[in-house]
């Protein structure tokens, strides 16, 4: 690739634009999604929090000063789980758009394809500080409320977590062959994804019943991204969790990149006669 | 290297342990419509994907506007427009979201791609359709929709993988002609089809069967290399073809 001019720059500006504007789009035209993405989280707020609570008893661990309630607990894991939805729902479309030929505009686009896919995950995590910031906006009806410097630490935390998470989903979708397959591999990333996750439950409390479970919560990106946005929304850093969540993106982006075919559609369709 | 717009040479490309396309070479030059003639299965959308680059080049070589691809890498892809045989366009956006959405792609400024906007969907009769969800338009609203997005950026080159499929003819005649018209204002055009009715007496013909150029040149000396009298005839007898597909 040649040096970045001026102009340059703006081409590329432009076309994030492209993406940008079309995944805001059709988010919006898809009213369902955005209701599921609430309403789900908000069910485990209301409904199963309320179980929980009597259920697990929270010690003061950081970054909390004192004794928290689990809906409070609970709600970084909850911002985590629209997170891992979204980017999940957006691999999907991926899938969807390269099945349906919709990929093959972006990726003849003229320029470098690795930055045409980061376009793409960038765009899905802008699209996950809607509803992360919706369901906040309703969690503090519930009287769930963070200090304004807590929304806003929290922010670029949410751009990482939700890239990385964008990143596992592209490199997924990369890997899947048919939409029909898309359903099943989800069953095999979301639901274990977030429940061997500091999500619902501190991981000391997973190890008072199993060492190996607690051991592969801690390991678990998605807990480390659960975790980084729960210090921030406290003014607290988590540097381990951010430096786990940043390579995980690197290293699921970089994946991707080497091993996404743009033919694979071409063929799929078109089988490989044509 | 060539003073054509798109200059292909010596492509050969396999799909696991079959080949599908063995050397293949011919030219696009501007001003003019090369039809790539061939029944299904000829390799028609596979050489498109090469020259998009959606599939890996391995062997030979394409020249697009004079840099070559394999060298320019995506940056060669600049002069080209792309109709793909598959409907591309995102059925929940407007006719004119759909357009936007390419031209900030392409980096065309908002109101240079506002007026060609305009100006495409109103050679196409479509002004009126500019606000309507692509849903709603009917399947040649929509193959034209996709040619005004793929002219948006003024590419010297244009490629057409078999765009008037399950058209209906006046449709499908429309088109051909929209695209000639583009050809003698300096456009260069490659048009895969397998449609030997879509073929004009001035175009260039590439005919190609099981991944090799069996014929290149123009319609006559087509014609005049297969002792053929029409286009139909040397289709049957370079294709081996049943007379019947040939429609």
């Amino acid at each position: 690739m040649t040096g970045v001019t001026g102009a340059s720059v703006a081409r590329y500006w432009s076309a994030f634009r492209a993406v940008l504007t079309r995944e805001t789009l059709r988010f919006i035209k898809q009213r369902g999604r955005f209701f599921a993405a609430l309403v789900r989280p908000l069910i485990w707020l209301v409904v199963f929090a309320a179980g929980f609570r009597a259920a697990l008893g929270l010690s003061i661990i950081p970054p909390y000063q004192t004794y928290i309630t689990y809906e409070v607990y609970i709600v970084p894991g909850l911002i985590g789980m629209i997170q891992l939805f979204n980017g999940m729902q957006s691999s999907l479309s991926m899938v969807y758009d390269r099945e349906m030929g919709s990929m093959r505009v972006l990726l003849t686009t003229p320029l470098p394809r690795s930055y045409l896919l980061a376009c793409k995950i960038a765009a899905g995590a802008v699209v996950s500080l809607f509803q992360v910031y919706a369901f906040l906006a309703i969690a503090a009806l519930f009287g769930i409320t963070f200090s304004p410097a807590g929304y806003i630490a929290a922010l670029p935390v949410l751009v990482l977590t939700g890239l990385m998470l964008g990143a596992i989903g592209l490199f997924l979708s990369s890997q899947i062959r048919q939409l029909e397959n898309f359903a099943g591999v989800m069953n095999f990333v979301i639901f274990p994804a977030f429940f061997l996750s500091s999500a619902l439950y501190p991981i000391w409390k997973m190890r008072e019943s199993s060492d190996v479970l607690a051991t592969i919560c801690g390991l678990n990106p998605f807990t480390h991204a659960v975790e980084a946005v729960r210090f921030a929304l406290y003014l607290e850093m988590a540097p381990l969790s951010l430096a786990v969540v940043a390579g995980v993106l690197v290293a699921a982006g970089g994946l991707t990149v080497i091993g996404y075919d743009p033919g694979r559609g071409l063929r799929t369709r078109q089988g490989p006669e044509a | 290297m060539t003073d054509a717009a798109l200059h292909l040479a010596d492509i050969s490309h396999d799909y696991a342990k079959r080949r599908a396309l063995e050397g293949v070479g011919f030219s696009v030059p501007s001003g003019r419509v090369t039809v790539l003639l061939g029944p299904n299965g000829a390799g028609k959308t596979t050489l498109f994907g090469l020259i998009s680059r959606l599939l890996p080049l391995k062997q030979g070589e394409i020249v697009i506007a004079g840099r070559s691809l394999m060298q320019a890498g995506a940056a060669a892809l600049e002069p080209l427009g792309i109709v793909f045989q598959q409907p591309t366009l995102d059925l929940d956006l407007t006719v004119r979201q759909n357009l936007t959405y390419f031209a900030d792609l392409r980096g065309i400024p908002r109101h240079v791609a506002n007026q060609r906007i305009a100006g495409g969907l109103e050679r196409f009769g479509l002004a009126e359709r500019a606000n309507d969800a692509v849903r709603e338009l009917n399947g040649g609203h929509r193959r034209r929709v996709e040619i005004v997005r793929a002219t948006l950026h003024e590419p010297a080159i244009l490629i057409l993988d078999e765009p008037t499929v399950g058209l209906d003819i006046p449709t499908r005649k429309a088109i051909v002609a929209d695209l000639h018209a583009r050809a003698a204002s300096g456009m260069a055009v490659l048009w895969a089809t397998h449609l030997i009715d879509e073929v004009w007496a001035d175009d260039r013909l590439v005919v190609l069967h099981r991944g090799v150029v069996e014929a290149e040149g123009d319609v006559a000396k087509v014609l005049q290399s297969a002792s053929a009298g029409t286009v139909a005839e040397a289709f049957a007898q370079l294709t081996e073809s049943v007379e019947g597909e040939a429609a």
